[in-house]
C-alpha cells in the first residue's frame, strides 16, 4: 500500500514540473512588456529599464524560471503587479471561499447524484431512469454561466427568494452552489448507475438473492458497497475540479474566491497573479487525481495487486 | 446473407466495406434521439450557411428608440439594449459556434491521432515523453488552461482554435495510442510486417484505417465541448470580440439587462443548451452504432 501511494506520488512530481515550465513559458513569452503596462505613458525610457532591472525581467528566460520555481516551493509565488500584494496572500485569502463554495456544491451533487444513479439503476429502462438520465444530461449539457443568470432571474430578481450576488452569509451560497452541484451531480449519477448495473450482474448477488434476501437488503447490504467504490474515487476528482472550475460561478455571483482572482488577473493583465492563481489550481487537480488514485487503490484491493505487478 | 448475382460490388473488401457503412447507418437510424439530433444540427447548419437570406434583419443594425422592445411578430424574440433583433443576433451566433465546434476539434483530431499513433506504434522513448505530455495537458484545467492562451495571444477567433486545440488533443491521443497497441499485435499488422512494408506504411495504411470509427465518435463528441468552451471564454470576455454575435458573448452582454429583457440573455443559452444536447445525441447514437465498446 505505503509503496503504491509512494510510487505515484514520484509519478507526479515530473508532470508538475512540467506544468509549471509550459505554464512558465506561456505567461512570460508574451509581447508586451508588464512594467511598460504597470507604469503607462508617464515614465522614462530610464525608469522603465530600472524596474525592469528590479524585477530582474531583464534575465534569461530559465534563470527566471527558476527563480520562480524555488520561490514558489517556498510558497513565494512573487507580487501581484496591480495590487502590490503578495501572491500568495492573496490567493490563502480567497481559497477559504472557495473552498467553502466547493465543499457545499459537491454535498449538492451528491445528495442528487448518488440517489439519483441508484433509483434510475434499480428501475432500469422505466421512467424514472429516463427521467433522471435526462435531468442529468441536463445539467451537464446546460452552461454554467446560463443555468446561474437562470436562476438569478427566478429567485433572486422574480421571486425574490435569494440574494442575486455577494458573499456575507449561508444564503449567498445556496444558488452557486446548486449551479455548480448540479452539473456534477450528472456525472455523479451517470457513473452510480453504470456501476451498480455492473456489480448486479455478479454471481455474489445472485447467491444474496437464492439466500431470500428482500430485493432492498441485496442493493444496500452487497451490491451498494461495491458499486460505490468508483463513485468515492470520482469524487476527490470532482472536488478538485468543482475548487478549479468555480472560475465561472465565482464570476457571476461576486464571491471572492480564487478563479475570480484568475478573472480579474487577466482583465487587469496582472500576469504574476494569473500564473500564481493558475498553478494553484493545477495543483489542486493534480492532488485530487493523487489522492482518488490511492483512495481507489485503499478500497479496492484489486487495483492494488494490479499496480503492483504490472507497470503502473 | 445470400450474394445476390445483381449485386454491384467486385471484391470482398467492399462487400464488407458497404455491410459496415450499412450496419452504422441502420443502427444509427434505430435511435430515435440520434436522429433528432441530426436533424436538430442540419437545420442550424442550414442556418448558418444561409444566415444573410434566413435571417429576419441585419445583425448589426442599430436603432436606438428600439431598445428592449418585447418579442413581437416583427421582432420575434424582441430587441437588445442598441435596438438590434435577438434571433438574428442568434442565428449569425450559430456561424461562430459551429465553427468553433468543427475546427479546434478537428485540428486537435489531426494532432492527437499523429500523436497517439506515433506513440504507441513506435513505444519507447517516443512513447514516453508523447504520453508524459499528455499526462501534463489533462492535469491543467481545460479552462484555465484555454484562459491563459486567450491571455498570451490575445483575444480572437483564431486563438481559440488554438487554445481548445491545446486542450483537446491529449484525450485523443490517450484514445488512439491505447488502440493502436491493442491493433500493433494483429495478425494482419504481422502480415504487413512481413511483407516488407515500412513503418510509415503501417502506420497510415494499416493502423490508421482501422481507427477511423473511434475517430468519428471522438469528433462527434468533443464539438459539444469545443462549443461550450467557446462559449464559457466568451462570456468571461476572453473569446469572441463585439460587436460579432458569439453565443457565450450574447448571454454575457445580456445579462447586464436580466431584468428590464431576461430573453436577451436567456435565448442564446437555451441556442447553446439545444445545440450541446444534439450534438451529444447524435454523438452517442454515432458511438453505440459504431463502437459499443466505448460506452461507459
Amino acid at each position: 500500500m505505503l509503496m503504491f501511494a509512494i510510487r505515484r506520488i514520484l509519478v507526479s512530481i515530473p508532470v508538475l514540473i512540467g506544468i509549471t515550465a509550459i505554464l512558465f513559458v506561456m505567461l512570460n513569452v508574451i509581447p508586451g512588456d508588464p512594467v511598460a503596462l504597470l507604469m503607462k505613458e508617464h515614465a522614462s525610457p530610464e525608469v522603465i529599464a530600472r524596474v525592469t532591472a528590479q524585477m530582474h525581467l531583464d534575465d534569461p528566460l530559465w534563470t527566471r524560471y527558476f527563480r520562480f520555481l524555488s520561490g514558489a516551493l517556498q510558497g513565494d509565488l512573487g507580487t501581484s503587479i496591480k495590487l502590490n500584494r503578495s501572491v500568495t496572500s492573496l490567493i490563502m485569502k480567497a481559497f477559504p471561499n472557495t473552498l467553502y463554495l466547493a465543499a457545499c456544491a459537491a454535498v449538492v451533487s451528491w445528495i442528487i447524484g448518488i440517489p439519483a444513479g441508484i433509483l434510475s439503476a434499480v428501475r432500469r429502462d422505466s421512467f424514472i431512469d429516463r427521467f433522471f438520465m435526462g435531468f442529468s444530461l441536463l445539467g451537464v449539457s446546460m452552461p454554467i454561466f446560463w443555468s446561474a443568470l437562470l436562476m438569478q432571474y427566478i429567485f433572486a430578481l422574480k421571486l425574490k427568494w435569494l440574494p442575486v450576488s455577494g458573499f456575507y452569509g449561508f444564503e449567498y451560497v445556496i444558488m452557486p452552489a446548486i449551479v455548480l452541484g448540479w452539473s456534477s451531480a450528472g456525472v455523479i449519477a451517470r457513473l452510480t448507475r453504470s456501476s451498480l448495473l455492473e456489480v448486479m450482474r455478479h454471481d455474489y448477488i445472485r447467491t444474496a438473492r437464492a439466500k431470500g434476501l428482500r430485493e432492498v437488503g441485496v442493493i444496500s447490504g452487497h451490491a451498494l458497497k461495491n458499486a460505490l467504490i468508483p463513485v468515492v474515487t470520482i469524487m476527490a476528482i470532482q472536488i478538485a475540479s468543482l475548487l478549479s472550475g468555480a472560475v465561472i460561478t465565482e464570476a457571476i455571483f461576486g464571491i471572492p474566491g480564487v478563479g475570480r482572482i484568475s478573472i480579474n488577473a487577466i482583465q487587469a493583465r496582472d500576469m504574476p497573479l494569473l500564473q500564481g492563481s493558475v498553478l494553484f489550481a493545477t495543483v489542486l487537480v493534480i492532488l485530487g487525481n493523487l489522492v482518488a488514485d490511492i483512495l481507489y487503490s485503499i478500497l479496492d484491493p484489486r487495483i492494488r495487486s494490479q499496480m503492483g505487478r504490472g507497470k503502473p | 446473407m445470400t450474394v445476390s448475382p445483381d449485386l454491384n460490388v467486385d471484391t470482398v473488401e467492399e462487400i464488407q466495406e458497404a455491410s459496415l457503412l450499412r450496419d452504422t447507418m441502420r443502427a444509427f437510424a434505430r435511435n430515435r434521439m440520434a436522429l433528432l439530433g441530426l436533424v436538430f444540427v442540419a437545420l442550424l447548419v442550414f442556418l448558418a450557411i444561409f444566415a444573410p437570406i434566413v435571417s429576419p434583419h441585419d445583425p448589426y443594425r442599430m436603432a436606438l428608440d428600439e431598445q428592449f422592445l418585447p418579442p413581437s411578430t416583427t421582432y420575434w424574440l424582441g430587441t437588445d439594449n442598441f435596438g438590434r433583433d435577438v434571433l438574428t443576433r442568434i442565428i449569425y451566433g450559430a456561424r461562430i459556434s459551429l465553427v468553433v465546434g468543427i475546427v479546434p476539434s478537428l485540428i486537435s483530431l489531426i494532432i492527437g491521432t499523429f500523436m497517439g499513433v506515433l506513440s504507441g506504434y513506435i513505444g519507447g522513448k517516443v512513447d514516453f515523453v508523447i504520453m508524459r505530455l499528455a499526462d501534463m495537458m489533462i492535469a491543467f484545467p481545460s479552462l484555465l488552461l484555454a484562459m491563459v492562451v486567450m491571455y498570451t495571444l490575445g483575444a480572437n477567433l483564431f486563438n481559440i482554435f488554438v487554445a481548445l486545440a491545446l486542450v483537446g488533443w491529449a484525450g485523443v491521443a490517450r484514445v488512439v495510442r491505447s488502440q493502436t497497441l491493442a491493433l500493433k499485435e494483429k495478425e494482419f499488422i504481422e502480415a504487413a510486417h512481413a511483407n516488407g512494408a515500412s513503418r510509415v506504411t503501417i502506420m497510415f495504411r494499416h493502423i490508421f484505417p482501422n481507427v477511423v470509427p473511434t475517430l468519428i465518435v471522438l469528433f462527434s463528441l468533443s464539438i459539444p465541448d469545443a462549443i461550450m468552451w467557446e462559449s464559457s471564454l466568451s462570456f468571461l470576455g476572453v473569446g469572441v470580440q463585439p460587436p460579432e454575435a458569439s453565443w457565450g458573448l450574447l448571454v454575457s452582454r445580456g445579462k447586464e439587462y436580466l431584468f428590464q429583457a431576461p430573453v436577451v440573455a436567456i435565448a442564446p443559452g437555451v441556442a447553446i443548451l439545444l445545440t450541446v444536447l444534439a450534438f451529444n445525441f447524435v454523438g452517442d447514437g454515432l458511438r453505440d452504432a459504431l463502437d459499443p465498446s466505448m460506452k461507459d
